[in-house]
């Protein structure tokens, strides 16, 4: 039942042009949005806005000259010496088993990795100042990361760099806001435009990143130039939103329409998921589109029509409203299900002890795989290393490697990290028994009654996939197939964020310095106060004032020289 | 001869050119006079640049409507021109973004939901956890670590007209941040004296709206301040109105109105102070509003509104040229290139067979030390120092 189209990519360049794309040349500026309807009901929508930009900060003359790429973004890159940068910010959390594997994890709140160059010697002064300047940049609180709460793994993130996993940061137009303005467009043109607030947020899962690496220029990769990659990943609930009937349009889900692509970007294009509707009877597009493409991603070959901004035939007469009639029918669970998937909990009872419980799914029938397991817990969870148990199946696993670094109270939060190996078709359970510690009064925060977060675990893993993956990797390929290097063909690179875990710490009352204080000062005035006055306060007869007519009296008789009365 | 003819020409039928300069008055007819009018208006406030700092000090979905005020003042400010770069906000909850929100990123400010007071272009510089007192007062006196960023700072001079809008739960002589800790009227008062001395100001605008707002002005002691509050000591501000969609009610009585005086502002217009004094007489606001202008040099009444909610840009002119450099030449040395790769995600053979990194040697430290001098004193008393060459 083939029924793609590989797209015909040299039919769009003009005459005159050196040739396909496929070659050397590589857009600078490339913008796509990817529209996935899930089996749940929900559409999954991705943004990707792309530049490129040819410089190189290995040589010491400084660079000044910045046409697409963001000059703030550029000024950071050079001055702290950062080679590769990963910051997210997300709200909700992304739900594997209904939705499957995303294009691009992130784990609830915000997440900061950043690899430093070789050349770099005061990595921790300079990880400080370069968090401040990103909670400036992009209006969010990273300012409390500090070494309290920041990990150096030594194997789970390659290239190896220094990484943080932070707890509840709340993600909201004040982080939309910064975070538009480093388009090249803005929000003025393109996809940017259907980039409403009050939409996006309005949703079960929204999360936006900025990633810059280098990457290789051409075949040989002699030559680097720095990428930047804004993603921008949001899953709609059309039910929860009021829509109802099984129909979405773009006007629909961002209350905005397109109407003309960004003038800088040399690709703006739509790709709609279509796999699932091989023969056009779950739903169809309206405006249709010729264009058809085919990926290889996530381990699954998809189908995708096309829309391509940049030709004016696409937008038609009415801009751009794709409508889509969509009924599910009852054999839509037949996805394909996620091969990895990761719970945790926190169980235990009172506010002394508790266990941290993570579990990982394994549901391929026959091949097992290594994941390795990355957990960053603050260090007022004291765990108990002894007490760490990895079963599967009822059976001990004992994993090929483990890394554990110790917390110190107030310096550095608890690191482990574990390569373990699924068995096919399993559920692995880790458990680590912890105690909470007591904390200064100056160090709770001012609604402590809510909990303390613990950050999410992080899973890495190579997971054996069912269709060959493509392993060149300076081709041109749609963005969202493109963001982890493929090394092999039989395995793709998959990362998965465990949810966060809220605890709850002994807390003080508060209210206890105010009333000691009262209480004491009552006593010491009151019971104190009185004895002392009693010993030391000695008392006078006090004649009583006469009246008027005696007052006259006395002074007449003072006149005359006589005794008063 | 021929200037003076149109010089005459001018004079005669300046009422021909209405409003073309803004005179009004007595000064239309006289054209030259008009003008000094206008320059002299233009320089008499004494401020080349605007700087606005905004603070909610309160926490939990209840307080919605300090968030309410805070971002309806933020907006009328930008709205009149004042940059994001000059405003210093700082919410100390999210409402916008919050679950109890049935709209999301919206704040509204009027029931029906008839003003969406968050907008879809805000910066909040200040979020959550990092309003605090030490904070604020870092903010005003200017001494922040050095790695704050631009944004997060108050930068400025001794020409910029600052306002300074705060909000929350009070009373007699104090201010509630977070629920957590307050900040007085005596430290407020000094934090002036010290922006005064820096010379951060020219002009202070300072306007609060808590219950017992005026005794937080009652301590200034720096000249160019002027203050106003929402309700006097012993009176309580109320909360306008409810909203029973959202839950909550939206915003508190003064700051309604003041925001309702602002939306008639626009940059150009005249309104001076003493207009905003009279916002919300007690008819309307139950508690009687107060303000304070002694510190204040200039007259109250020819100050403008837009000289603290606006933003005035003054250009000054200079004839000095300056000679550009020329462009440094790029090197063109060739380096060697090496090959680059992407690096491996998961190498599992390099993971196992990693070395454990080697720790640094550190000396003992007091405990170890202790711990084995008093080891080998109860060895020697034990056994004696003659039976040792029996033992080793």
């Amino acid at each position: 039942e083939a029924n793609a189209v590989i797209i015909p990519q040299c039919s769009h360049i003009p005459p005159g042009r050196r040739g396909c794309l496929m070659e050397t040349t590589v857009s600078p500026n490339k913008e796509e949005l990817v529209i996935r309807p899930l089996h749940s009901g929900d559409i999954y929508t991705s943004f990707q806005f792309r530049t490129l930009w040819e410089t190189d900060f290995t040589r010491e003359n400084k660079v000044s000259h910045y046409r697409l790429f963001p000059k703030s973004l550029g000024q950071v890159i050079s001055k702290f010496s950062v080679r590769e940068l990963h910051i997210s910010f997300t709200q909700g959390y992304w739900r594997t088993m209904q939705w499957g594997q995303p294009y691009l994890p992130s784990p609830p709140g915000a997440e900061l990795w950043v690899w430093f160059q070789d050349s770099l010697t005061d990595v921790d002064g300079t990880w400080k100042e370069l968090t401040n300047v990103l909670s400036g940049i992009f209006c969010a609180s990273l300012n409390f990361i500090d070494s309290t709460n920041t990990v150096q793994p030594s194997a789970s993130f390659k290239p190896l760099g220094i990484g943080n996993v932070t707890d509840h940061q709340i993600v909201c137009t004040e982080n939309l806001t910064p975070w538009k303005k480093l388009l090249p467009c803005g929000s003025k043109a393109g996809l940017a435009v259907l980039l409403k607030s009050e939409k996006l947020f309005h949703s079960s899962f929204h999360s936006q990143a900025v990633h810059i690496r280098p990457v290789c220029k051409d075949d040989q990769c002699k030559t680097t130039s720095w990428e930047l990659r804004q993603t921008l990943n949001v899953v709609f609930d059309l039910h929860n939103s009021g829509q109802g009937k099984n129909e979405w349009s773009l006007f629909k889900m961002f209350s905005r329409t397109l109407t003309e692509a960004c003038p800088v970007a040399s690709s703006s294009k739509i790709y709609i998921d279509i796999t699932d509707n091989s023969q056009g009877e779950q739903f169809e597009l309206s405006p249709a589109t010729p264009l058809l493409s085919q990926a290889v991603v996530l381990g699954d070959r998809r189908t995708f029509s096309v829309y391509d901004l940049t030709q004016q035939i696409t937008f038609g007469t009415i801009c751009n409203v794709l409508k889509l009639p969509v009924t599910y029918s009852a054999h839509a669970g037949d996805m394909l299900r996620p091969l990895l998937h990761a719970e945790r909990y926190v169980a235990g009872y009172g506010l002394q002890t508790g266990e941290i419980h993570t579990l990982m799914y394994n549901n391929h029938p026959y091949r097992s795989f290594p994941v390795l397991l990355l957990d960053s817990v603050p260090w007022y969870l004291r765990l108990y290393i002894h007490t760490l148990t990895v079963t599967s199946k009822g059976k001990d696993n004992k994993p090929s490697y483990i890394h554990y670094q110790p917390s110190k109270d107030r310096v550095r939060p608890h690191l482990l990290e574990m390569l373990v190996q699924l068995p096919p078709n399993s559920v692995t359970e880790v458990t680590l028994q912890f105690e909470r510690a007591l904390l200064k009064w100056t160090e709770y925060t001012p609604d402590p009654n809510h909990g303390f977060y613990v950050g999410s675990s992080v899973i890495s893993s190579l997971v054996p996939s069912i269709v060959a993956m493509d392993t060149n990797n300076s081709r041109e390929r749609p963005l969202f197939s493109s963001f982890f290097p493929s090394k092999e063909e039989s395995s793709y690179f998959v990362r998965v964020y465990t949810e966060p875990l809220l605890v709850n710490l002994p807390t003080p009352d508060f209210s206890m310095p105010y009333n000691v204080i009262c209480l004491t000062c009552t006593v010491v005035a009151v019971g104190y106060g009185s004895l002392y006055n009693l010993l030391t306060r000695s008392f006078q007869i006090e004649e009583p004032s006469p009246g008027l007519a005696k007052r006259i009296a006395n002074i007449i008789r003072k006149m005359r020289g006589v005794p008063p009365l | 001869m021929y200037f003076l003819l149109v010089y005459m020409y001018i004079k005669n039928h300046v009422y021909m050119f209405p409003d073309l300069l803004g005179c009004h008055g007595k000064c239309r007819r006289y054209l030259f006079c008009c003008f000094q009018d206008r320059a002299g208006q233009f320089f008499s406030s004494g401020h080349t640049n605007n700087w606005a700092v905004l603070v909610c000090t309160s926490r939990f979905w209840f307080n919605y409507r300090h968030v309410a005020n805070t971002l309806s003042v933020y907006r009328s400010v930008k709205r009149l021109g004042i940059p994001d770069s000059h405003i210093v906000l700082m919410l100390a909850d999210d409402m916008a973004c919050n679950h109890r929100n049935p709209k999301p990123a919206t704040v509204f400010s009027h029931k029906n939901m008839e003003l969406n007071v968050y907008g879809d272009d805000v910066e909040v510089d200040y979020r959550g956890y990092e309003v605090t007192v030490e904070n604020f007062l870092r903010i005003l006196t200017g001494r922040l670590p050095p790695s704050t960023p631009r944004s997060k700072r108050l930068l400025s001079d001794d020409r910029s007209n600052i306002l300074i809008y705060l909000t929350g739960h009070g009373g007699n002589g104090f201010l509630k941040f977070q629920d957590s800790e307050e900040i007085s009227n005596v430290e407020l008062a000094d934090a002036f004296e010290q922006m005064w001395q820096k010379r951060r100001y020219n002009e202070l605008l300072f306007i609060i709206d808590t219950c017992q707002g005026a005794s937080m002005y009652e301590r200034f002691y720096s000249p160019n301040l002027m203050a106003l509050a929402s309700s006097q000591v012993g009176e309580d501000s109320l909360s306008h109105q409810p909203d029973l969609a959202i839950g909550v009610h939206l915003m508190d009585r003064y700051t309604f109105y003041l925001l309702e005086f602002l939306e008639d502002i626009h940059p150009a217009s005249k309104t001076n102070m003493n207009d905003l004094f009279k916002v919300c007489p007690k008819s309307q606001c139950v508690s009687t509003p107060g303000h304070r202008t002694d510190l204040f040099l200039r007259d109250p009444g020819s100050v403008l509104i837009t000289d603290f909610f606006g933003s005035v840009r003054k250009v000054e002119l200079t004839m000095e040229t300056i000679n550009l450099t020329d462009p440094i030449d790029a090197e063109s040395g060739e380096l060697q290139k090496e090959m680059h790769t992407y690096a491996d995600q998961l190498p599992v053979s390099e993971i196992i067979h990693q070395k454990p990194k080697q720790k640094d040697w550190h000396p003992p430290d007091g405990f170890i030390l202790g711990l084995w001098t008093l080891i080998l004193l109860v060895f020697f008393q034990t056994y004696g120092v003659k039976h040792l060459k029996h033992i080793f």
